[in-house]
């Protein structure tokens, strides 16, 4: 079986929306998973991560089927839009539970919680809570729990969709350099053509529960690059 | 964004509104206060007062403490499981107590725990003598729990259910397990809320009236509230009375002060269109705990509802409802309730259009922000004041005036009126906020005021909530005890009277039939007010 993530044929229902997913996601580059709202970007983001379980199909991650596998398990971790801290935890504890989900933490642990927060140039911060930080700080302490728990696959579900347009750039310019410093896969779903230019190597586009198209950043881009027509307002 | 006129009437009805409040409420401590001074003074360092005020303290602190400890697993169970079939009928099943009279609830109590109850019965036969008591300490616990649990378990479930989605997702992923997300999702959020659910709770036991004058009585098991009626409906003792007011009207501020010092429930949204994904509690022992303890509640709830419904279809109840004392019952019950209901919307009308039109103003005075805060305050003055202490003080009043019983049922009426108040407000002041929000700059660029505004704007809108807070300051009135209690007679006879002096005169079958007919009326205006309340649904 391929390294990166595969979906084989995976299926799945959700009421009124069917989903059909056959894929291949490289490892160690970004796809960006791009489409219109209820296309099913969330659906197939959910399902790598196991929050979703496929009625058929499988699921590989990093050569090892995670088809059945609760999320905890599987190498992967995940960065939302919004609520990525515990509201009522300090930022040093949102942090750890990436380390010790029971908070039971040695010496070395806390002092990689203190490196984690200083590569994200929150150092100091530990102590604060999260609704003392902008959503640019929040982000980045999300991030560094993500860097923490060191997993091969990092899933971004429209991390920046509730930053401007600042902040966007400083937080692609730090996915970019985790990326380069981990070489791990990130899937990360966004609406921004300019943030795929920015940061992404591959597009998936979803459409109607499916995958359209699967391309590079180049062809992605390229579909775009003719100015729109004043009177049609086609590309 | 109100022209001035609209202002001007806005503040006017609430001024007035603030006025025959301070007035009615006034004349009752007044009178209370100028009331043989000395005589109450030394009755209130009486060992007997003393004691009563210690029950009363002790049975709501006790109930206190039952509804929450068994609330909490009981809504962390149901928020654990958002979706399972018979989900929502819990829910409706939660809210049923809130709409039932307390008397009737007494009633089922009584058939399922009482001396010739369906669970002694069984514990009897299983060879115990008489397990559990319905009377003293032990039925008024039992009593405030199974009012106080369902309460406790929507309020609670309501902030579990606010939680973001993204809080159980990222648990999953970060390895969670229940002890983990006991300690470090769930408590922290159901911490916030607990002191004040627990001050809301107590505030209802220490207060509680119908329940321990049925299921407790005599010194060893009395409250303020029932020793204020005993000392003047049995022992006509004004002095007695008015000390006992005086701890309880004490009792009743110092609760509110703490719970108004109370952290405010968080205002943590749920993220907007994600759907809450529980993936802890998958295991068969979670399960096997989740339906036990959501079983264990349901029967708790259900089964005096259910033994209310067998017990009064077992009565005649043609017989019942067609006799002159029930219609002569259910015409006043309906006038008084219809009246009180009419009165309390009317005034949290105005109270909140004041507060509104005062809001209104760029930079208000010092005296329109004291009248805003006076206004808030108006509404709770009954929480403080309980009804039967605003009884006793208007009965030492119109006593001056010769027959207290020509005059009881318009002061049954506005006793109700105030008890509905806040709960009036609480239903009218978010649905008046936000249309005014919504529509109150495009009205006033489209130049739309005055009738034409109300008629095209605002009643379209505000029709449904004003029915809400009609149909629960109806229920209030028709369920309500505590009032009549003092003035009830041959004269004055309401449905929750006819079914207390229908007990109290043994004829139990009579008193199960009147107790569902109530019951009904007061759950079906219950219901009526919630339909299609999609936030009660779902709390």
């Amino acid at each position: 079986m391929r390294d990166g993530i595969v979906l084989d044929k995976v299926a799945l229902n959700l009421g009124t929306a069917d989903f059909d997913f056959d894929c291949h996601i490289e490892a160690g580059v970004i796809t960006a998973i791009a489409g219109s709202s209820g296309a099913g970007k969330s659906t197939l983001l959910n399902l790598i991560a196991g929050f979703e379980r496929p009625q058929s199909g499988r699921i590989f991650i990093a050569g090892t089927e995670q088809t059945a596998s609760h999320p905890s398990e599987r190498p992967v971790s995940v960065v939302f839009q919004d609520h990525n801290l515990f509201a009522h935890l300090d930022i040093f504890t949102n942090v750890a539970l990436g380390i010790s989900p029971s908070m039971r933490l040695s010496s070395q642990d806390r002092d990689r919680v203190e490196n984690a927060l200083s590569r994200v140039s929150l150092a100091g911060f530990g102590k604060r809570m999260p609704g003392s930080l902008s959503g640019g700080e929040k982000q980045r302490a999300a991030f560094a729990r993500a860097l923490l728990r060191n997993k091969p696959v990092l899933l971004l579900d429209e991390p920046f969709a509730s930053l401007d347009a600042d902040l966007r750039l400083q937080m692609s310019a730090l996915i970019l350099d985790l990326h380069t410093e981990t070489a791990n896969t990130v899937v990360m779903i966004t609406h921004d053509r300019e943030e795929i230019a920015r940061i992404a190597d591959r597009i998936l586009h979803v459409e109607k529960g499916q995958i359209a198209t699967d391309e590079a950043k180049a062809d992605y881009l390229s579909r775009f690059a003719a100015p729109v027509s004043p009177l049609s307002g086609t590309v | 964004m109100l022209t001035t006129a609209e202002r001007r009437r806005g503040i006017g009805a609430g001024l007035t509104v603030l006025a025959a409040v301070i007035l009615f409420v006034g004349t009752a401590v007044v009178t209370l206060l100028a009331w043989d001074g000395d005589q109450s003074a030394s009755r209130l360092f009486s060992a007997y007062t003393w004691s009563i005020l210690r029950f009363t303290l002790l049975q709501a602190a006790l109930s206190t403490l039952l509804s929450v400890v068994f609330a909490i697993p009981v809504a962390l169970a149901l928020a654990r499981r958002p979706r399972f079939v018979g989900r929502a009928w819990i829910l409706r099943l939660m809210a049923l107590p809130m709409g039932l009279p307390a008397l009737v609830g007494a009633l089922g109590l009584l058939g399922v725990w009482g001396r010739q109850g369906i669970l002694n019965g069984w514990l009897t036969t299983a060879g115990l003598e008489q397990p559990v008591s319905v009377y003293g300490l032990s039925g008024i616990l039992l009593a405030h729990t199974f009012f106080n649990i369902p309460l406790a378990v929507r309020l609670l479930l309501a902030v579990l259910e606010r939680l973001p989605a993204e809080y159980w997702l990222l648990s999953a992923s970060l390895g969670m397990k229940p002890v983990s997300i006991f300690r470090f999702v769930e408590w922290p959020a159901l911490a916030r809320i607990v002191p004040g659910v627990a001050g809301l709770i107590f505030m209802l036991c220490a207060t509680s009236f119908t329940l321990v004058l049925v299921l407790g009585g005599g010194p060893a098991a009395t409250t303020l509230e029932v020793a204020i009626y005993q000392a003047l409906r049995f022992d006509f003792d004004p002095p007695r009375a008015i000390a006992l007011a005086f701890l309880q009207i004490a009792v009743t501020a110092a609760v509110i002060g703490l719970i108004a010092l109370l952290p405010a429930a968080t205002d943590t949204v749920r993220t907007a269109g994600r759907k809450v994904l529980r993936l802890d509690g998958r295991s068969a022992a979670s399960r096997l705990w989740d339906g036990l303890i959501i079983a264990i509640a349901v029967i708790f709830v259900a089964s005096p509802l259910l033994s209310v419904l067998i017990a009064g279809l077992r009565a005649d109840l043609w017989k019942l409802i067609s006799g002159p004392r029930f219609i002569q019952a259910a015409t006043t019950s309906l006038v008084i309730a219809v009246t009180a209901a009419v009165i309390a919307v009317s005034a949290s009308l105005a109270i909140i259009t004041a507060r509104q039109a005062i809001r209104d103003r760029r930079d208000p005075v010092l005296a329109a922000r004291l009248l805003s805060a006076s206004l808030a305050g108006t509404s709770s003055l009954v929480l403080v004041v309980p009804p039967i202490i605003l009884g006793t003080g208007w009965f030492l009043v119109l006593r001056q005036f010769g027959n207290v019983a020509a005059f009881a049922p318009y002061l049954v009426a506005f006793i109700n009126a105030m008890m509905a108040l806040p709960f009036a407000v609480r239903v009218l002041e978010p649905a008046l906020n936000d249309h005014r929000h919504q529509t109150a700059r495009l009205a006033a660029a489209l130049g739309i005021a005055g009738p034409a505004k109300w008629r095209l704007i605002d009643l379209p809108i505000l029709t449904r909530p004003i029915l809400t807070a009609l149909s629960f300051a109806m229920a209030l009135s028709l369920g309500d005890l505590g009032a009549v209690a003092l003035f009830g007679s041959s004269d004055l006879v309401t449905l929750p009277w006819l079914v207390y002096s229908t007990l109290s005169s043994y004829r139990t079958n009579d008193a199960d039939g009147l107790a569902l007919i109530l019951g009904m009326i007061c759950l079906a205006l219950t219901i009526l007010g919630t339909s299609g309340d999609k936030e009660h649904e779902n709390a």
